[in-house]
């Protein structure tokens, strides 16, 4: 871990190098490695995606650039000075910090927060820093509860004790310490309604585990969550996702990483993840062949291109998983399973599918 | 005996149906279906009259219009002109008497064609408001003016003269017509003031005041002291012939042989083209033309059809020129370029005709509105029916992209930019008797089309030379409006002087201007 002063030291490095060109009388230009999925490469020794080695270069004078490069420096400074105080902002927050319009045009610095996202994603490539390292939090957006207790900014907290809600997980979980794990495994589930059926279940103190769950796509804080504990503690990972393309997605970053963020490397994914569930044989062994959905054009080609994927598409299990939906033409929700009855899934499902160990890799 | 059969019944309800009575249930046809329009109409027949009459005597024409709102929906408009004045015997016939005139019967480029223009509107005064005519004539120094008061006797379609004298008269020789009738004055691009505006466009020879109901005084001076070129009268081309005309004209021609006959009663007709004629239709050439049958004239008419005859000379026509036109459009549109066309003349059914062009780009013109289009026949602007008229049609057709102005589909060009389109000819083929649309014959189209794209091209080359330039100019401009920007980042994050680098970006800046706009090209094409 890089300390604070380091990213600092970091980015001043990147003003000087570009200061140095511009002393030179050259037309200043940033060289970082290319992000997009044709650099992306899924590496099987590390079981990670990561960036290859293709570069883009971005150059001031050059009004495709330009204001790309104005936006990359304006960011930083934002940074620098976030990081100066010691302070930490939201993506929301460095959007509006960054947004102005320049005086004499009509032009604004950055008009939708995306810009200022990618931004924020670029100068982490370029300096090799984290996001959070550059004291830029992601939207909070994840509850876990089990028998933990946690100390986090020096306040001590028991994750079986804080009611329905159960404990937010913040987007920065690098300074949190583990002070008692009681829990045998991890079950993460991509729908929040599916976590509150469990919790109300009080499945996790039943099966002795810890739920977590963000709606839709895992954040960054729950993914080094997770691998905090995986790595840490030793405790397995379950993904429990919709039986479609998306939540096969879902479960593959949380292994491999995701292609957007490929630039951190190893620096989040848990290759020892193992899916749970709903697969096609669920579909068929628990009944739920009335309560499916039909494949939409959206879904019948995102499976085609995440089947074309290099760590899928040596993977024999997953390649059926595709290949029934396809022949089925449908897709089924976790809550599918409600049909069974409400708590079906925390008595039957889940402990069947655990005490079987019938997961998917 | 006295059995009553269906036609006597029928005989009972037939009866000579009044020309007010005709008017009154066609007046749409005319051009009077509303009081706006009936303003416009009574504005647009005097002035027609005032210039065309100008144009025959050669004189350089000083219309003075006025229009008077005497309440809410009553109007009085006076029209002035220096033009040749009428022969006392003959004023109270063009006034007072529905299709009477000089310009039916002949082919010569004018601006009114049937006769119906002044009289219709003595007779909308009469019917909307009852009041008479007021005319003034002189047709000499050396002669008095007359004062007329007339009406039309409804029945008998007959001018009713109600006062006659003569009268004092600053002018040496003109007309003075003043008329009282039921109107509406709006502002806006089917207004009167728009009329007299686009009048003034399209006759640079012309000096016209005119002052509007709101008692604004406008002055359209002259852009040129040059008469137009008298349009020669021409005898009609075999070519424009429909049966019904060659039937009339064989009963009424003095010539004794066929071969006399289209000798002599038609342009471009030798002796050979005449007997190779009457031989196609298996006539004999030296037949007389009072004897030929119906059945025999259609034979002469497919004969003419099959037969080569040279197109009609351009004598007749009377153009506005391209040096005149954009002169004219200078004068009355402020933009920061013109182009104009005027092309060689055309043949449509026999008729000569010539399409003129004129665009008008940037300056004060809206940037992000469609591109207005100015229509005119013989010199008379056409405002209403823009959608049923061929100019229209090919204005929007044309692919203006080409040449730097926006557009999607058929639809008209966007941009700043105005278009003018003339068409000259001894007989404008309009959809209707209002005379407000041009007919959509294939020949006047492609000449239109022709017209319009000479035009785009010289608005292209101009668009890309200047208005590139100011594009390249914008975005050194952006560079520099970033350069502090980035300056002042780059200086917070490095620690280095926020002045040096600015000087340091403004000097990169400036020596390699040409590559870095240069570069942006090459991109841009990619």
């Amino acid at each position: 871990m890089k300390h604070k002063s380091e990213s600092e030291k970091a980015l001043q490095e990147l003003g000087k190098d570009v200061v140095k060109q511009i002393k030179k009388e050259k037309n200043p230009e940033l060289t970082f490695t290319l992000r997009g999925l044709s650099n992306i490469i899924y590496d099987p020794k590390i079981r990670s995606l990561k960036l290859g080695s293709k570069t883009a270069s971005r150059s001031f004078f050059n009004l495709a650039h330009a204001k790309k490069f104005l936006q990359t420096f304006d960011v930083a400074a934002v940074i620098k000075n976030l990081i100066k105080e010691g302070k930490h902002a939201s993506l929301r927050d460095v959007f509006y910090q960054v947004k102005r319009t320049i005086p004499s045009t009509k032009i604004n610095v950055v008009d939708e927060q995306t810009e200022s996202d990618k931004v924020i994603e670029d100068l982490e490539v370029i300096t090799n820093l984290s996001r959070e390292q550059l004291h830029v939090n992601a939207n909070k957006e994840g509850s876990i509860v089990g028998n933990v207790v946690i100390e986090d900014s020096g306040d001590t907290i028991n994750w079986a004790k804080l009611g329905s809600g159960g404990w937010s997980i913040p987007s920065n979980v690098e300074n949190i310490k583990f002070k008692k794990i009681n829990a045998k495994f991890i079950i993460y589930m991509e729908k929040a309604a599916v976590w509150e059926r469990l919790h109300e279940d009080r499945f996790w103190e039943k099966q002795n585990c810890i739920i977590i769950t963000s709606q839709g796509q895992t954040t960054r804080g729950i993914r080094r969550l997770l691998q905090r504990m995986y790595e840490e503690h030793n405790l397995p990972i379950y993904v429990l996702c919709d039986l479609d393309p998306w939540g096969a997605y879902i479960y593959s970053v949380i292994k491999y990483g995701s292609i957007a963020l490929a630039h951190l490397g190893t620096r989040m994914t848990i290759p020892g993840v193992k899916y749970l569930g709903i697969t096609c044989q669920d579909v068929e062994k628990y009944g739920l062949q009335k309560h499916l959905i039909k494949l939409n054009e959206q879904d019948i080609s995102r499976i085609k291109q995440i089947s074309e994927y290099d760590w899928f598409k040596d993977n024999k299990a997953w390649l059926q998983q595709f290949k029934m939906m396809k022949s089925m033409n449908s897709k089924a929700e976790i809550q599918a399973l409600s049909s069974r009855g409400i708590s079906f899934i925390s008595n039957v499902y889940l402990p069947e599918k655990i005490k079987n160990k019938d997961f998917i890799d | 005996m006295g059995e009553k059969t269906k036609a006597h019944e029928l005989a009972e309800k037939q009866k000579e149906i009044s020309i007010s009575e005709f008017f009154t249930k066609n007046r749409h046809l005319l051009g009077f279906d509303n009081p706006t329009r009936a303003l416009l109409m009574a504005v647009k027949e005097a002035v027609d009259n005032s210039l065309d009459a100008c144009d025959e005597a050669s004189i350089l024409p000083e219309l003075i219009i006025e229009i008077k709102e005497l309440s809410e929906e009553r109007f009085r408009v006076i029209v002035e002109d220096n033009g040749p004045g009428i022969l006392k015997q003959n004023l109270p016939n063009v006034f007072g008497k529905l299709l009477y005139g000089s310009k039916f019967h002949r082919y010569v480029q004018n601006r009114g064609q049937q006769g119906i223009g002044i009289s219709a509107v003595v007779l909308y005064s009469q019917l909307t408001t009852g009041k008479p005519i007021k005319v003034i004539s002189r047709i000499s120094e050396k002669r008095p003016a007359y004062y007329y008061e007339l009406n039309i006797d409804t029945l008998k379609n007959e001018p009713k003269i109600l006062k006659e004298n003569e009268v004092e008269w600053k002018k040496s020789h003109g007309i003075r017509v003043e008329i009282e009738l039921e109107g509406r004055y709006l502002k806006g691009k089917q207004s009167v003031d728009e009329y007299v505006k686009q009048v003034a466009v399209v006759n640079p020879h012309a000096e016209i005041i005119y002052t509007n109901p709101d008692n604004e005084k406008i002055n359209f001076p002259r852009a040129t002291n040059e008469l137009p070129r008298q349009a020669q009268e021409i005898k009609p081309h075999p070519y424009g012939l429909e049966l019904g005309n060659l039937i009339s004209m064989l009963s009424v021609t003095k010539a004794r042989s066929l071969t006399g006959f289209f000798t002599g009663d038609f342009s471009r007709v030798g002796k050979k083209t005449a007997e190779e004629i009457c031989e196609k239709a298996k006539i004999k050439s030296e037949a007389s033309p009072r004897l030929i049958t119906r059945d025999q004239a259609e034979l002469l008419l497919k004969s003419i059809k099959e037969t080569k005859i040279m197109a009609p000379s351009a004598d007749c026509l009377s153009p506005i020129g391209a040096e005149l036109l954009e002169k004219s459009m200078k004068k009355e549109f402020v933009a920061d370029y013109y182009a104009t066309v005027s092309r060689s003349p055309d043949v449509y059914r026999g008729f000569p005709f010539l399409i003129e062009v004129g665009i008008a780009y940037g300056g004060d013109l809206p940037k992000d509105e469609q591109v207005r289009l100015l229509r005119f026949a013989n010199r008379v602007p056409l405002l209403y029916q823009q959608g049923a008229c061929a100019l229209t049609e090919s204005f929007a057709e044309t692919n203006w992209k080409p040449y730097g102005l926006q557009q999607s589909g058929l639809n008209p060009p966007v941009g700043p930019a105005l278009v003018v389109v003339q068409i000259s000819s001894v007989w404008v083929p309009f959809t209707s008797e209002a005379k407000e649309a041009v007919a959509h014959y294939p020949e006047i189209i492609k000449e239109l089309k022709l017209a319009l794209q000479d035009c785009g091209r010289k608005l292209g080359i101009y668009i890309r030379k200047h208005v590139h330039a100011q594009e390249q100019r914008d975005k050194a401009n952006l560079f520099e409006n970033y350069i502090p920007e980035l300056a002042s980042s780059l200086s917070n994050i490095s620690g280095e002087s926020k002045t040096e680098i600015e000087a340091k970006l403004k000097k990169i800046l400036k020596k390699n201007i040409k590559e870095i706009l240069g570069e942006i090209n090459n991109e841009a094409q990619e």
